[in-house]
């Protein structure tokens, strides 16, 4: 079926509006917060209900035509990225908040809902939604469960995983089904925990139930300076040890400091190589308690300075530099690259080290901004485009982090997903039985491949092709058009 | 501690099963052989033991993780991570009894969690990775030992509750915490509808709760955490202060309460945490803050039926389970067509022969 012929049948359930096939009109949606991969999509279409959205799903099944959902495209791996024979669905107008309940402390909301709307509007009964990447103000809560998003609050709170009860979700077929339940667990296989992190693979989330947690009476954050990365490293272990779990524990580097400070003035010490952001909340006397004791802490494993925020305004300050770091770093560099590889606590500092070396070798500035607590990093690296070869370094510089990120005994991807990006990587990360077995479950959801194909799991001559050129010289199939 | 991989074993005698078209009927100690369907135990079938497969491969306090072998006994387990101040958050209960010591696989194959389970999170919350043998006798790793990890799909989440139908455990990964420093119970008497809305306000608000339950006449609030958060918190919530705090939770957790003593079925009705009072015949145990809810009818249906029972539940967006007691009745809340396909179809992708516990879950699996 072609495109025009596609449209036609669309306008049956849609309106002219909802159905976008204009070159100009597409162009919009051809990359997600990845740019440096772009692909035109054969339509974009943009239902407003849940019927709608299943008569687009069961037409594409019918027609054998892939469809790749889309939220706020703030993603970080190109999941939402667009194929050229397969229809974009975009979930930008599935934005009501459904429901609040504030006895039982849930919020049902649409899949286009803001992250950042959800604790707005629980706000008033004292709640608020916990997961908060630092792109809160505009991703959704659909791509959140699509990626298991994380954000600076995730070591005491959960990811997103822990913080949802039930979704409904449209399956290839254009099926409704609900995932979880409005209790605690629900009868048979943990679909629910399944489809957090499936990137799009499994079926579009069109429902989200999600939970509610009372605004803590009091949060103090404490920054900590600090002369040697790995000593500030160091004490994040350290911090643990204590028998204290933060609620938020982030750790930037000499270049993100410096970037972050430039562009919101954030307070933090300029010269310093290393800061820590440490969060402790609960009530009153226990804040003042453990504020005291991480500040023994830091004090003791080397920090050359602590500071306490000294209101509500200073310690907003301090988050917002660190939530603003990737734009701020941004401002640096014309690209930058993020990368998102988790590893053991324990590894932070030689990790660090391994990078700025290899910064060096690849001859591109990295600035480390990431989540300490959860050893989740994420080193940008600094390059341009229009540099004939930049971009190559860049992926190659990447592909070392991700390599090195596996062999300390992490993983390539924390929270940003595997996507289109980081698909060679899975072949260093999982053997050819392992990715088989995620084959044989995809196929379980999605018999036909038509949910996101192509994404997140490659095929078996993908690996045999990447491991037989080896670390170090990587290059991306022939598909991705840069 | 015995430390023994049993690995290579295990691998080899679900090859043989796969050669022989045999059924396995996977078990650790079998202290919890009293819970789902009674395996379709055909003449073809065996038990396949993973309760020598035992030990703890990685145990680091400071990043907050344990990984063992399914076999290891979880009061040893638990107690290696208390030398440490540090504890399986979920806190689950152990039902073991003589030989019969629960094991971490056993577990994590039936998901269960304790009554910290709403406050702290559930078992599947703190599974950060495991070791599986599927159905094809294959040995796969999925997730791992840190705290954030999406590559792939989550398999290590979805093997918890799936009750070994999907596969052996072998090892798993588990985040831990830190032990609360201190812990109190309080005390309040009051009427069902009370107790209820009072364990969800004070949910809603900055208390740090650690289990609420109702036995039908008192009410019992657990807060964890800073002494002085624990002991401001108290006040707040008022009643008396509970003398022996642990052994009450434990007879909870256990389900060795006087409610629990009785031959009849026990059925758990998992509800939203809000919801009102359930009309039935029989009486009932509120724990997890409203959302857990132990019943026992005052007599079994003549005509085994319990259709109404599980209409009654679904409609309030809950689901039952028989979880003790053998009747003629499904265990688990019969699903929806729409999702018993896709269960089928896992159980295809991960045990193509119908190799691991067939039946145990739903007949169809
Ligand atoms: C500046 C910046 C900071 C960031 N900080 C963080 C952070 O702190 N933590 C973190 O985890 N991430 C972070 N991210 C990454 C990104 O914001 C998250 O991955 C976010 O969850 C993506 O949401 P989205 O709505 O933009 O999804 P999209 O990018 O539109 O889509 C992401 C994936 O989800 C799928 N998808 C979207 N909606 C649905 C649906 N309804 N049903 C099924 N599949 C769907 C898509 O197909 C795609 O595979 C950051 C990104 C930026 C640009």
């Amino acid at each position: 079926m072609n495109k025009s012929e596609l449209s036609n049948k669309l306008k049956h359930f849609l309106p002219a509006a909802a159905i976008i096939s204009e070159t100009e009109a597409l162009r919009p949606y051809e990359c997600d917060g990845l740019p440096a991969y772009r692909k035109m999509p054969l339509l974009a279409v943009l239902p407003q209900t849940v019927e709608q959205l299943q008569q687009v799903v069961k037409l594409c099944y019918q027609e054998n035509i892939p469809v790749v959902a889309r939220g706020a495209a703030t993603g970080l791996s190109g999941g939402a990225l667009p194929l050229e024979n397969a229809v974009l669905l975009g979930l930008s107008r599935f934005n009501k908040i459904l429901d609040i309940n504030p006895l039982a402390r849930t919020a049902r909301v649409q899949p286009g809902v803001r992250n950042l709307a959800i604790s707005e509007a629980a706000a008033r009964h004292g709640l608020y939604y916990a997961p908060d990447p630092s792109s809160q103000i505009a991703c959704t809560i659909g791509g959140n469960v699509a990626e298991n998003s994380g954000g600076v609050h995730c070591l005491k709170y959960g990811l997103t995983v822990h913080n949802v009860l039930e979704l409904k979700v449209v399956t290839p077929e254009g099926e409704l089904v609900t995932f979880g339940s409005a209790a605690l667990d629900s009868a048979g296989f943990d679909l629910l925990a399944l489809m957090n992190g499936s990137e799009g693979m499994l079926g579009i989330v069109v429902e989200v139930l999600v939970k509610l947690l009372p605004k803590p009476e009091r949060a103090q954050v404490l920054l900590a300076a600090f002369d040697d990365v790995e000593k500030a490293a160091d004490s994040v272990g350290e911090i643990i040890a204590e028998g204290i779990i933060p609620a938020g524990l982030e750790m930037m580097d000499a270049l993100a400091i410096q970037a972050a400070e430039d562009f919101v003035h954030a307070g933090y010490p300029r010269d310093a190589k290393a800061i820590l952001l440490c969060e402790v909340d609960g009530t009153n006397e226990e804040v003042s308690e453990h504020s005291k004791r991480v500040y023994d802490v830091l004090t003791a494993y080397g920090a050359s300075e602590v500071r306490t925020a000294r209101d509500e305004a200073e310690r907003l300050r301090f988050w917002q530099g660190r939530k603003s770091a990737f734009p701020a770093v941004g401002r640096l560099s014309p690209d930058y690259y993020c990368m998102d590889g988790t590893v053991p606590r324990k590894q932070l500092g030689t990790v660090l080290t391994r990078i700025s070396q290899l910064s060096e070798h690849y001859q591109l500035p990295v600035a480390n901004v990431f989540h300490a607590g959860d050893g989740n990093l994420h080193p940008l690296i600094l390059y341009d485009a229009n540099t004939p070869g930049e971009l190559k370094r860049a992926e190659d510089f990447g592909a070392e982090i991700l390599e090195l990120s596996v062999e300390v005994g992490g993983t390539i991807t924390g929270e940003h997903g595997v996507g289109h990006e980081k698909i060679h990587h899975m072949c260093v990360q999982f053997s050819e039985a392992e990715l088989e077995q995620f084959r044989r479950l995809k196929v379980a959801f999605d018999p036909h491949g038509l949910l996101n194909p192509g994404k997140v799991i490659p095929q078996p001559k993908h690996c045999s092709e990447y491991r037989t050129i080896g670390s170090g010289s990587h290059t991306h199939s022939a598909s991705c058009s840069h | 501690m015995i430390n023994n991989d049993n690995s290579k074993n295990l691998q080899q005698a679900v090859q043989e099963a796969r050669a022989q078209q045999q059924a396995l009927l996977i078990e650790g100690s079998g202290s919890k052989a009293f819970y789902g369907n009674t395996p379709a135990a055909t003449e073809n079938s065996r038990v396949l033991s993973t309760g020598e497969h035992q030990g703890i491969i990685n145990y680091e306090p400071k990043e907050l993780v344990i990984t063992a072998r399914s076999g290891t006994p979880l009061h040893e387990l638990q107690a290696v991570l208390a030398e440490q101040q540090q504890m399986l958050a979920f806190k689950p209960p152990l039902f073991s009894s003589g030989d019969q010591q629960a094991t971490l696989g056993g577990t994590i194959a039936c998901g269960f969690s304790g009554p910290r389970r709403p406050y702290a999170g559930s078992a599947r919350d703190f599974v950060l990775g495991s070791r599986i043998i599927n159905g094809e006798a294959e040995i796969l790793h999925f997730g791992g030992e840190v705290m954030k990890n999406v590559a792939g799909y989550d398999v290590s989440r979805l093997m918890v509750g799936a009750l070994g139908t999907l596969g052996v455990l072998l090892d798993i990964s588990l985040k831990v915490l830190p032990l609360p420093e201190a812990e109190q119970t309080q005390v309040l008497e009051c009427s069902v509808q009370e107790a209820i809305s009072r364990m969800n306000q004070w949910a809603g608000s900055p208390l740090p709760l650690s289990a609420a339950c109702y036995d039908g006449a008192l009410l019992y609030i657990r807060l964890s955490g800073a002494p002085s958060a624990v002991t401001s918190g108290a006040r707040r919530i008022g009643g008396d202060s509970l003398d022996d705090s642990q052994s009450f939770w434990q007879s909870i957790r256990e389900l060795q309460h006087g409610f629990f003593k009785n031959d009849k079925p026990l059925w758990r009705l998992a509800v939203p945490a809000d919801s009102p009072a359930i009309e039935l015949p029989g009486k009932q145990l509120i724990d997890w803050g409203g959302a857990q809810r132990w019943y026992i009818a005052d007599k079994q249906n003549k005509d085994n039926s319990y259709e109404s029972l599980y209409k009654t539940i679904a409609d309030i967006g809950g689901h039952v389970t028989l979880f003790k007691g053998a009747i003629d009745a499904g265990v688990f809340h019969p699903l929806p067509e729409s999702l018993l396909a896709i269960h089928r179809r896992l159980k295809q992708a991960f045990d193509p022969q119908g190799i691991f516990n067939p039946g145990r879950m739903y007949r169809e699996l």
